[in-house]
C-alpha cells in the first residue's frame, strides 16, 4: 500500500511548450528586438565601462563602422562594404557543405591556400605573361588550390566515413604553415613579403574595393539560385536532409559529397583571391584572420540563406569595427570587441528559442489535499 | 464495488503546444482487476499513462491512489506509489543478465547480494508463472524474455498497479497467450493492471472493463462482457464504420519478379537473408509475415536495390520487352533505367520514403527531378501531382507547401503511397504501411493496394496484424530468422499456423 505521508504539492511553476511555426514577420521582430535589445546592454556596460554617456557610445560605434560619411569621407564605408563582402564570401561558400549537413570547418585553411595560389602566380608568373591572362590563370589556381584542400576530407568522408569536422580542421593547420614557410622562403626572413603589382585584379571606377564587392554579390545571388533551383541543390538538401531517402531515390551520396567540396572549397579559393589579389597584394599566415570561423556562424544565424547572410555579415563587421573603435578611443583591450560582438551574437542565438518555444506559467491550483 | 480504487484519475489534461492530448479524462481501476484502454493512435494512451508513471506532469486534474491524493512528478515518485510501467521500447542493458537488469538502480538496504536477488526473482517467477533464467544475458533473449524481464522487474520493486504499453506489438500469437496467462494470474493475486492495445479481439478476451479515448477525449467505460467489436470500434472511431476488406479473385497472373536463393549479411557480419526464394506473381498481393526485425526490411530493401547481397538473383520478367532481368547488385537508379517500375513503401517514411522537412511539392519531386532538360528544377509537374494525391487520397494539410513532418502519420503515409502510385508500378512493395493510421487511413491504404492488385500489379505487402493479412493478401510468405518457413494460402491458413511458422527454427527450407 501507498505510504500514508501526504507529499506537497511541488509542481513546476514554468512550463515550455513547443510552437507551432511562427509567422515571419513576427520571427523577424522577435530577431530585431533581440538585436536591439544586445545592443542596449552593450550601451549600458559600455557607458560603466567608460565613463561616456548613452549617445555618446553609439556615435563612436557607427563612426567607428562607417566613418564620417556626412563629411563626405568614404573611405571607411568602402572598407566596411569590403570586409563585408569578404566575410559573406566565406559564408557562401561554406553553405552548400552546412546544407549537405557536412561541417565544414576548413574554410580558413581553404582560402589561404586559395590565397597562396594566387600568390604564387603574382610572384612567379608576373610579367611574363599579358596582365589579363595572369589574372585568367591565377583565377583557375586559386579555385582549384581551394577545392583541392576542399575535397580531400570530403574524399575521406565519402570512402571511409572519417570525421569531417576534425579532418577540415586539421587542414587548416597544414595550410597556415605551408603559408608561413612560403612567407619564410620569399620574404627571405624578414616575415613579411612585400606588396607586388603584377596580377591585381583591376580598380574600376577608381573605387579599390568594388570589384570586390561586386563579385560577392553576384555569387550571392548564383548561390541563393543553385541552392533552390537547379537540380544539384535539391540533392544537396534531400542528402543533407536523410542519406536513407538519398539511397532510396537512387542519388549517389558520395557523388554529391565530393561535388558540394569542391564547389565549397573553389568558394573559399575564390575568398583568398580576393583578400589576396583584390585587396593586400601580399600574403601571411593571418591574412584570412579566423573570418573562416566566424562564417561559420553568420552561414548558421541566416539560416544558410544567402540574401539574409549578407546582413548577418554586415551586423558583425560593424560590431566588430565599431566595438574596436570604441576601445581604443577609451584605451580598452581588443577584448573589447569580442565582447560586444559575443553579447549580440548570443542574443541573436538565444531568440531562436522563444521563436520555437513559448514559456508559460502553469495555472494556480485550486487548494484541497486529501 | 466494494474496494476502494487502486487508481483514480479525476478530470486529467494535458496539451503539447496546441495540440490537446487529454481533455477532461477520469477513470478508476480497482485491484483485482484489468482495464484496457483503447483507442487510435495518437487518441492519447500513451501520455495518459506517462502521467501516472510520473513522465509528465498533467495540466489539470488530479489523480488518487487507493483514496489519497497523488502527486507524480517522476518515476522514482510513481514507485514510491507502487506504480509499474513496461514500456512499448524496453529500457534494459544488452550485456547484463535476467537479474542484474532487475536490481539496476535499485538502492536496496544491505550488501549487493545478486543470489539473493535471482532468488527473489525465482520465486516471482514461479508464483505468476514466467518463464525466464535469471542469469540469462539480454542480448541472447528473444523479445518476449525481454518483456518478461521488464515486467519482473517492476514487480520485483513491489509494483502493484501495473501498466502495460502495447505489449503485444512485437508478440507472436502464441507469445501472447502466454503473457495474457500471465497477467490473468496477476490479477487474481489482486494486482491492478492496465493494458494499452489498440487490438479489439486482445481487449475483448483479456480485460474486465474497458476505457475507450478518442482524440484526447474520454468517451466512456464498459464491461468487457456487455459489449462487442462493432461497439468498440463506434466509441474508438466516432461513427460506424464497416471493417471487411474487399477480396477479389487474382486474374490474369503472370509470375512478374523472381527471387531465387538470395543470401544477404549487414554490417555487423549477419546473416540477414538465409536463401530466400519466392515468386511474385501480377495481379496477386504476396503478404510477408514475420516477426519484426526476421529480414522483412533487407527483403524488399534487396528488391529495391538498396542491398548488397552475398549471392543469388531477383529476376524481373519485364512485361515491355518479355526480357527476364536481374535487378541483383543494380542500384536504384540503373533499375530505373532498365524500365523496371518498381515502386517500394519503405518502413522509415519520414527516414527513407520521405523528406520530412521538404513540403509536399518537393517531395513528389523526389521520384521525378531528374526528368526535365537543364540544370534547373522543374517544380509544375509535380506541383499538379501533389494537389491530385491531395485531392484524390483526401490528405489533410494547409496546402501543398507545409513540410510533410508537419501531417499527421495518416497523411503523410498517404503522400508516399500516392506517389509511389502515381509512378504506375508493376510491381507494388510496402512495409507496414498501416503503422501508427488510424482505422480510415488504414482502410484507405488497403483499399489503395486492392486496386493495384486489379489493375494487374504484383503486390508485395509486408504486415504485423495476422487478422488483416489473412483477409487481404492471396498467399502469405512466413519468414523467420532470415529464412523462408514457409508459404501459405491466405484463404484457408489460420492464424495459429501462421504464428507456428513465424517461430519455427529447424531450418526447414522451402521453395516457393
Amino acid at each position: 500500500m501507498a505510504d500514508t505521508t501526504v507529499k506537497k504539492h511541488r509542481e513546476p511553476l514554468l512550463h515550455i511548450a513547443k510552437r507551432d511555426d511562427m509567422v515571419w514577420w513576427k520571427a523577424c521582430l522577435i530577431r530585431l528586438s533581440a538585436i536591439l535589445l544586445a545592443l542596449l546592454l552593450v550601451g549600458i556596460i559600455s557607458s560603466l565601462l567608460t565613463g561616456e554617456g548613452f549617445g555618446g557610445v553609439y556615435s563612436i560605434m557607427l563612426r567607428g563602422a562607417f566613418g564620417r560619411i556626412f563629411q563626405g569621407k568614404t573611405s571607411l564605408l568602402w572598407r566596411f562594404f569590403q570586409q563585408t563582402a569578404i566575410l559573406l564570401c566565406l559564408s557562401l561558400a561554406v553553405t552548400p557543405a552546412f546544407k549537405m549537413r557536412f561541417w565544414n570547418c576548413g574554410a580558413e585553411g581553404q582560402a589561404l591556400i586559395g590565397g597562396l595560389a594566387a600568390m604564387v602566380c603574382m610572384m612567379k608568373l608576373g610579367g611574363k605573361m599579358p596582365e589579363w591572362l595572369l589574372i585568367v590563370v591565377i583565377v583557375v589556381f586559386s579555385c582549384l588550390a581551394g577545392a583541392v584542400w576542399g575535397v580531400i576530407p570530403a574524399l575521406f568522408k565519402a570512402h571511409y566515413k572519417t570525421n569531417e569536422t576534425l579532418f577540415t580542421l586539421m587542414m587548416n593547420y597544414v595550410a597556415t604553415q605551408i603559408v608561413a614557410y612560403y612567407v619564410y622562403l620569399t620574404g627571405k626572413g624578414s616575415g613579411i613579403i612585400q606588396p607586388v603589382s603584377t596580377g591585381n585584379l583591376p580598380v574600376i571606377a577608381g573605387l579599390p574595393y568594388l570589384l570586390n564587392i561586386l563579385i560577392v554579390c553576384v555569387l550571392m545571388v548564383v548561390l541563393f539560385v543553385y541552392l533552390k533551383y537547379s537540380k544539384h541543390g535539391y540533392e544537396i538538401a534531400v542528402v543533407g536532409e536523410s542519406q536513407n531517402t538519398a539511397r532510396y531515390i537512387g542519388i549517389r551520396v558520395k557523388k554529391v559529397i565530393i561535388r558540394t567540396m569542391l564547389l565549397s572549397g573553389a568558394l573559399c579559393g575564390v575568398a583568398g583571391l580576393l583578400l589576396v589579389a583584390g585587396t593586400d597584394h601580399s600574403i601571411n599566415t593571418n591574412t584570412v584572420g579566423g573570418q573562416g570561423f566566424t562564417a561559420i556562424m553568420v552561414s548558421w544565424l541566416g539560416h544558410f540563406n544567402p540574401f539574409v547572410m549578407a546582413l548577418i555579415s554586415g551586423l558583425v563587421v560593424f560590431l566588430r569595427s565599431g566595438a574596436g573603435k570604441v576601445a581604443d578611443s577609451f584605451f580598452l583591450n581588443g577584448s573589447f570587441a569580442d565582447i560586444v560582438s559575443g553579447v549580440v551574437i548570443l542574443f541573436l542565438v538565444g531568440c531562436e528559442f522563444f521563436i520555437r518555444y513559448s514559456v508559460k506559467i502553469r495555472r494556480g491550483k485550486k487548494g484541497g489535499n486529501a | 464495488m466494494a474496494t476502494q480504487a487502486a487508481i483514480e484519475l479525476r478530470n486529467i489534461t494535458k496539451t503539447f503546444g496546441h495540440v490537446v492530448a487529454n481533455k477532461n479524462v477520469s477513470l478508476t481501476v480497482a485491484r483485482g482487476e484489468i482495464l484496457s484502454i483503447l483507442g487510435e493512435n495518437g487518441s492519447g494512451k500513451t501520455t495518459l499513462m506517462n502521467m501516472i508513471s510520473g513522465i509528465y506532469f498533467p495540466d489539470e486534474g488530479e489523480i488518487f491512489i487507493d483514496g489519497k491524493e497523488a502527486v507524480i512528478t517522476s518515476p522514482k515518485d510513481a514507485f514510491d506509489y507502487k506504480i509499474g510501467m513496461i514500456h512499448q521500447h524496453f529500457k534494459l542493458v544488452d550485456v547484463f543478465s535476467a537479474t542484474e537488469n532487475i536490481v539496476l538502480g535499485l538502492n536496496e538496504a544491505g550488501k549487493y547480494n545478486l543470489e539473493a536477488a535471482e532468488d527473489r526473482v525465482k520465486t516471482i517467477c514461479e508464483r505468476y508463472g514466467f518463464e525466464v533464467e535469471p542469469k540469462k544475458k539480454v542480448y541472447t533473449m528473444s523479445v518476449s524474455e525481454k518483456q518478461t524481464v521488464e515486467i519482473i522487474k517492476v514487480l520485483y520493486r513491489g509494483a502493484d498497479i501495473l501498466i502495460l504499453d502495447e505489449p503485444t506489438a512485437v508478440l507472436t500469437p502464441q507469445e501472447t497467450q502466454k503473457l495474457f496467462a500471465v497477467l490473468r494470474r496477476m490479477r487474481d493475486d489482486g494486482k491492478a493492471i492496465i493494458i494499452i492495445t489498440h487490438k479489439l479481439h486482445e481487449v475483448l478476451s483479456l480485460s474486465d472493463r474497458v476505457a475507450v479515448l478518442r482524440k484526447g477525449e474520454y468517451i466512456g467505460t464498459v464491461n468487457t462482457a456487455e459489449t462487442n467489436e462493432a461497439e468498440l470500434t463506434e466509441m474508438m472511431v466516432g461513427k460506424k464504420i464497416e471493417l471487411n476488406i474487399h477480396r477479389s479473385e487474382p486474374k490474369n497472373t503472370v509470375p512478374r519478379l523472381e527471387v531465387h536463393h538470395i543470401d544477404c549479411t549487414n554490417r555487423e557480419g549477419v546473416l540477414v537473408l538465409d536463401d530466400v526464394s519466392f515468386t511474385a506473381n501480377s495481379g496477386e498481393i504476396l503478404g510477408i509475415a514475420g516477426i519484426a526485425g526476421s529480414g522483412q526490411r533487407e527483403l524488399l530493401e534487396a528488391i529495391a536495390g538498396l542491398q548488397k547481397l552475398d549471392s543469388g538473383a531477383v529476376l524481373y520478367n519485364n512485361p515491355q520487352t518479355g526480357n527476364m532481368d536481374n535487378l541483383c547488385s543494380k542500384t536504384p537508379l540503373q533499375i530505373r533505367e532498365l524500365g523496371v517500375r518498381l515502386s517500394f513503401v519503405p518502413e522509415d517514411r519520414l527516414g527513407m520514403g520521405l523528406v520530412g522537412n521538404m513540403d509536399i511539392v518537393d517531395n513528389m519531386m523526389l521520384r521525378s527531378y531528374t526528368k526535365g532538360k537543364g540544370v534547373f528544377l522543374e517544380r509544375k509537374p509535380p506541383k499538379e501531382l501533389a494537389e491530385h494525391i491531395i485531392d484524390e487520397l483526401e490528405v489533410v494539410t494547409p496546402g501543398v507547401n507545409t513540410p510533410v513532418r508537419r501531417l499527421s502519420g495518416g497523411n503523410v503515409q498517404k503522400v508516399l503511397v500516392g506517389r509511389e502510385i502515381a509512378a504506375a508500378p508493376t510491381v507494388f512493395m510496402a512495409a507496414y504501411p498501416v503503422r501508427g493510421l488510424d482505422i480510415n487511413s488504414s482502410y484507405t491504404i488497403y483499399n489503395l493496394l486492392n486496386q493495384q492488385k486489379e489493375q494487374g500489379v504484383a503486390v508485395i505487402f509486408v504486415g504485423e496484424d495476422l487478422d488483416v493479412l489473412l483477409e487481404l493478401c492471396d498467399r502469405i510468405l512466413v519468414i523467420g530468422s532470415g529464412r523462408v518457413n514457409g508459404i501459405v494460402d491466405a484463404r484457408t491458413a489460420t492464424k495459429e499456423e501462421i504464428g507456428l511458422l513465424m517461430t519455427k527454427t529447424d531450418g526447414g527450407k522451402q521453395n516457393g
